[in-house]
């Protein structure tokens, strides 16, 4: 049983990061703020039901989607699976990968980090269906293990790592057509 | 990136990059990336490339919302039928 007085000093520092999921959610300042108000209101009065010294963030993330499923998702938004289908692995790489060799003494990371925009990478991520959007988000801005995601998408671990592999690739092929598109790739 | 190691190594790459893979498989993946500078390069690539993409996705929460949740909650501390 967790101390609902204990709640704002526990809970309080993972709100940038779940503002930022909030966001990538809702795609708009006006209803990510909303979502986090509701999930830290609705995490405060179930703070009784949160186990002390399991996952915290975990559990606040579960709350907000389960409350972003419940209230803020587009229903019409019929996602295009099948787009995703046709990425081929390390797409990115394979198209992107020469430039490291180009700029002696670079990394990929500096070179990605030059070449995309922050609002280019949340367009990407944005862009993508939300079942896919949702897996990446918390894998990969997240960090969270295949196990934990499973338990806050409620789905299971293998429809995670499907979800996961694709919405990678999605992600990947948004990313290069935005270099296609500012012209810095040929 | 042409023999079967290769092809093991990159349909296990997810799994590898994300730590979900059993420590023998792990072993394994990793004396293949030792020994094969390709497929080094490739597992590299996509390891920086989400650490771009995380790098690039943060937010900072409103102070503005900072203030209304805090509040909120201290409302509903005060006013014991809301607590349950």
């Amino acid at each position: 049983m967790a101390d609902q007085a204990t709640f704002a000093e526990e809970a309080t520092p993972f709100m940038d990061s779940l503002y930022a999921a909030a966001m990538r959610m809702t795609r708009n300042p006006a209803d990510a703020e909303d979502l986090v108000q509701e999930t830290y209101l609705k995490a405060y009065r179930g703070f009784g039901g949160y186990e002390q010294g399991t996952n915290l963030k975990a559990w606040l993330y579960r709350i907000l989607t389960n409350t972003f499923i419940n209230t803020y998702r587009a229903k019409k938004r019929r996602p295009m699976e099948s787009d995703l289908d046709e990425v081929e692995d390390l797409y990115l790489y394979r198209r992107l990968g020469g430039l490291e060799a180009a700029a002696a003494g670079r990394s990929a990371e500096d070179e990605l980090l030059d070449i995309y925009t922050d609002d280019e990478v949340k367009r990407a991520l944005e862009e993508l269906p939300e079942q896919f959007r949702m897996a990446v988000l918390l894998a990969d801005v997240e960090g969270f293990s295949y196990k934990e995601i499973a338990d806050i998408l409620d789905i299971p671990i293998g429809t995670v790592m499907s979800r996961l592999h694709r919405g990678r690739k999605g992600l990947q092929k948004k990313l290069w057509e935005y270099a296609v598109a500012r012209g810095l790739v040929a | 990136m042409a023999d079967g190691n290769c092809d093991d190594a990159l349909h296990e790459l997810y799994g590898y990059l994300d730590g979900e893979l059993t420590v023998e498989r792990r072993i394994s993946i990793q004396h293949h990336l030792d020994d094969c500078p390709p497929c080094y390069e490739a597992f590299d690539f996509e390891a920086e490339l989400r650490v771009v993409i995380a790098r690039k996705c943060t937010e900072t929460v409103p102070e503005s919302l900072k203030q209304r949740i805090a509040e909120a909650i201290q409302r509903e501390g005060a006013s014991p039928d809301s607590v349950g």
